[in-house]
């Protein structure tokens, strides 16, 4: 992948993907879930030294995805946050809070 | 042992210097120039165009042209200094002091006056 | 046979200026395993964008945190200019570095401080903090406020520094940078101080890229990468190089922050020194339409801006991944096995910022 690029996945395919960035040696920089019309976008990034490329699912409302927790470590505090605040189903987290990593009293997630 | 004695000389500094902090309130403290501290207004030259309260990131300030008042709230306000920067007629200002700390939130309302109501004061004074 | 107790840990510790949740699993005195939990400062502001339109927000952004204000401040707006094309003055984009360093400066100056009253070093703290406060004055005669600095907008910055004020910040900078080699001297090679960093809190250069660790954290173990050389602001003008450690211990990061910071007083005058004239902003028009990603070096580390436009004056999204939420799995990897007093200095060295984090 080129610097800067944003490639837009299926959802089977996002540990396929992530695995291939995982093997060139890349770490996982962040994920971020934006709410789009009737779905979500989420967006992974990625960074090897100053090169930075980004995976992207679609998703609709119920929707889950696959943890990527298992490939990078980080991404368990990322995944939680989302299902915290946007309510995405993500399974088979590490490190899975059930909506507990953000201890609040304004109920979430925002709709 | 080369380890020890390293903040000596800093002490011994410190004994003979007089101290850093400022006698706070006894002495008043000086305000550089550009201190953002609270917004203050010139009413007679507001011509009421609203457009500090359009610009204002926090809807601190309301304007009503039918009354002719101009209203801030202090304790909303962030002191971004955007009302003054866009005001046409530079009828609004920096003041270098904060608002004083209230026990509860009170809003600030300026009118200006019509001109029969100036007449009026002219008249009687 | 050891015993297991969970201990926990925050959200109010005299170490923490702000509240973090950490459950420590300890085997006797020893930390097994640290669970976090955040969201007692969470403000929502990432939320807020859609109340508040474009240029509005660049002072919400500003109030994600009190350290690193102008960053954030600075990060959102060269993100909203990427994505509307707006080149910006090359004066304004001198200002910009100048203040960035002064903010690296104040920050790692507050870190050192906090460090010092963690370990019990009173007067150390009040040294670190008395030069601060000079940064702090540079900053209000500059902009106008000590904290929250409102000089960023879209297009470029609200205020100019002219020359005269230049010259007296170079010759402020210049006793702080001798002030301060004096303080440095005990930073670094005190006895007391040592025995309390050396040898603690290992994290490996693998360990720090597998767990994507930013920042001051992660140069500490070896790894040369400063998002400052991506050529943001005047930084491509500017002749620097990522500050590294090869150790990776706790006294390995107190060593690369005060580095840092005579790199910063370095970077100023340069900046300072090739200044050019003219115009500090330039009119925007339009509204932001498309996606940019902006990555910031921080004094905490790499900080990410995500902007999404929609063609209107309200963004469509506004996220920012802070330092300190991609330090916090390096920082759980290091209290890994360290002494239960150990374990505020381990959270110290990252420089945890939790307001940034919960934003």
């Amino acid at each position: 992948m080129n610097d800067g690029e944003i490639l837009v996945i299926d959802t089977e395919a996002l540990v396929t993907e992530v695995l291939k960035l995982k093997h060139q040696n890349y770490r996982l920089v962040q994920i971020c879930a934006t709410k789009t019309g009737e779905g979500y976008e989420l967006t992974y990034s990625f960074g090897k030294d100053y090169e930075f490329v980004c995976l992207r699912l679609n998703i609709k409302e119920g929707d889950e995805v696959s943890s990527i927790s298992d490939i990078y470590k980080p991404a368990f505090l990322y995944e939680n946050e989302i299902h915290d605040l946007f309510d995405i189903q993500i399974k088979m987290i590490s490190q899975d809070y059930h909506g507990n990593l953000y201890r609040m009293k304004t109920k979430t997630p925002y709709k | 042992m080369s380890g020890i004695m390293k903040f000596t000389g800093t002490v011994l500094k410190n004994l003979i210097h007089k101290p850093v902090t400022e006698n706070y309130p006894q002495a008043e403290r000086e305000y550089p120039e550009r201190t953002r501290g609270k917004v203050s207004i010139d009413i007679s030259q507001c011509v009421f165009c609203t457009l500090c309260a359009k610009k204002c990131p926090t809807g601190a300030i309301t304007v009503d042209r039918a009354a002719q008042t101009w209203t801030i709230d202090p304790f909303g306000c962030i002191q971004c200094r955007c009302c003054v920067d866009h005001c046409p007629r530079k009828c609004l200002s920096m003041e270098q002091h904060y608002t004083s700390p209230s026990e509860e939130k009170t809003v600030e309302t300026y009118t200006k006056q019509t001109t029969e109501e100036k007449q009026e004061e002219k008249e009687h004074a | 046979m050891s015993v297991r107790s969970i201990v926990p840990f925050g959200p109010q510790h005299p170490v923490l200026p702000e509240p973090i949740h950490l459950d420590l699993v300890l085997e006797d005195e020893k930390v097994v395993e640290a669970v976090p939990s955040i969201g007692f400062v969470h403000r929502g502001l990432e939320k807020l964008v859609e109340k508040k339109d474009y240029q509005q927000y660049v002072y919400v952004a500003e109030r994600i945190c009190g350290i690193c204000s102008f960053m954030h401040g600075m990060g959102y707006c060269e993100a909203v200019e990427h994505v509307m094309n707006v080149e910006i003055p090359p004066r304004a984009k001198y200002l910009r570095t100048i203040w960035c360093e002064m903010s690296r400066i104040h920050s790692h100056l507050l870190w050192l401080g906090l460090l010092a009253d963690a370990f019990g070093f009173e007067s150390l703290f009040m040294q670190s903090w008395r030069l601060r406060e000079k940064i702090l004055d540079m900053f209000e005669v500059s902009t106008g406020g000590r904290v929250i600095f409102s000089v960023n907008m879209i297009g470029g910055q609200r205020r100019d520094m002219d020359a005269q004020m230049l010259s007296m910040f170079s010759k402020v900078l210049d006793d702080m940078e001798r002030e301060l080699r004096e303080i440095s001297k005990t930073f670094l090679n005190d006895y007391a101080v040592q025995s309390r960093l050396k040898d603690v809190g290992f994290l490996t250069k693998e360990q720090a890229h597998e767990l994507g660790a930013v920042g001051p954290f992660m140069r500490a173990s070896g790894i040369a990468l400063d998002s400052r050389k991506l050529g943001y602001a005047a930084y491509p003008d500017i002749d620097f190089e990522p500050i590294t450690s090869q150790v990776g211990d706790s006294y390995a990061r107190c060593d690369v922050r005060i580095r840092e910071i005579f790199q910063s007083f370095d970077i100023i005058r340069q900046a300072i020194a090739k200044i050019p004239e003219g115009e500090v902003a330039v009119p925007v028009k339009g509204m932001p339409s498309g996606e940019h990603f902006m990555r910031v070096e921080q004094p905490r580390g790499e900080a990410i801006y995500y902007v999404k436009g929609n063609g209107t004056k309200f963004l469509d999204r506004v996220r920012v991944r802070t330092p300190t939420f991609a330090n916090l799995p390096g920082m759980l990897e290091t209290l890994k096995g360290c002494q239960l007093a150990d374990v505020p200095i381990l959270i110290l060295t990252i420089d945890p910022c939790i307001s940034c984090t919960e934003r």
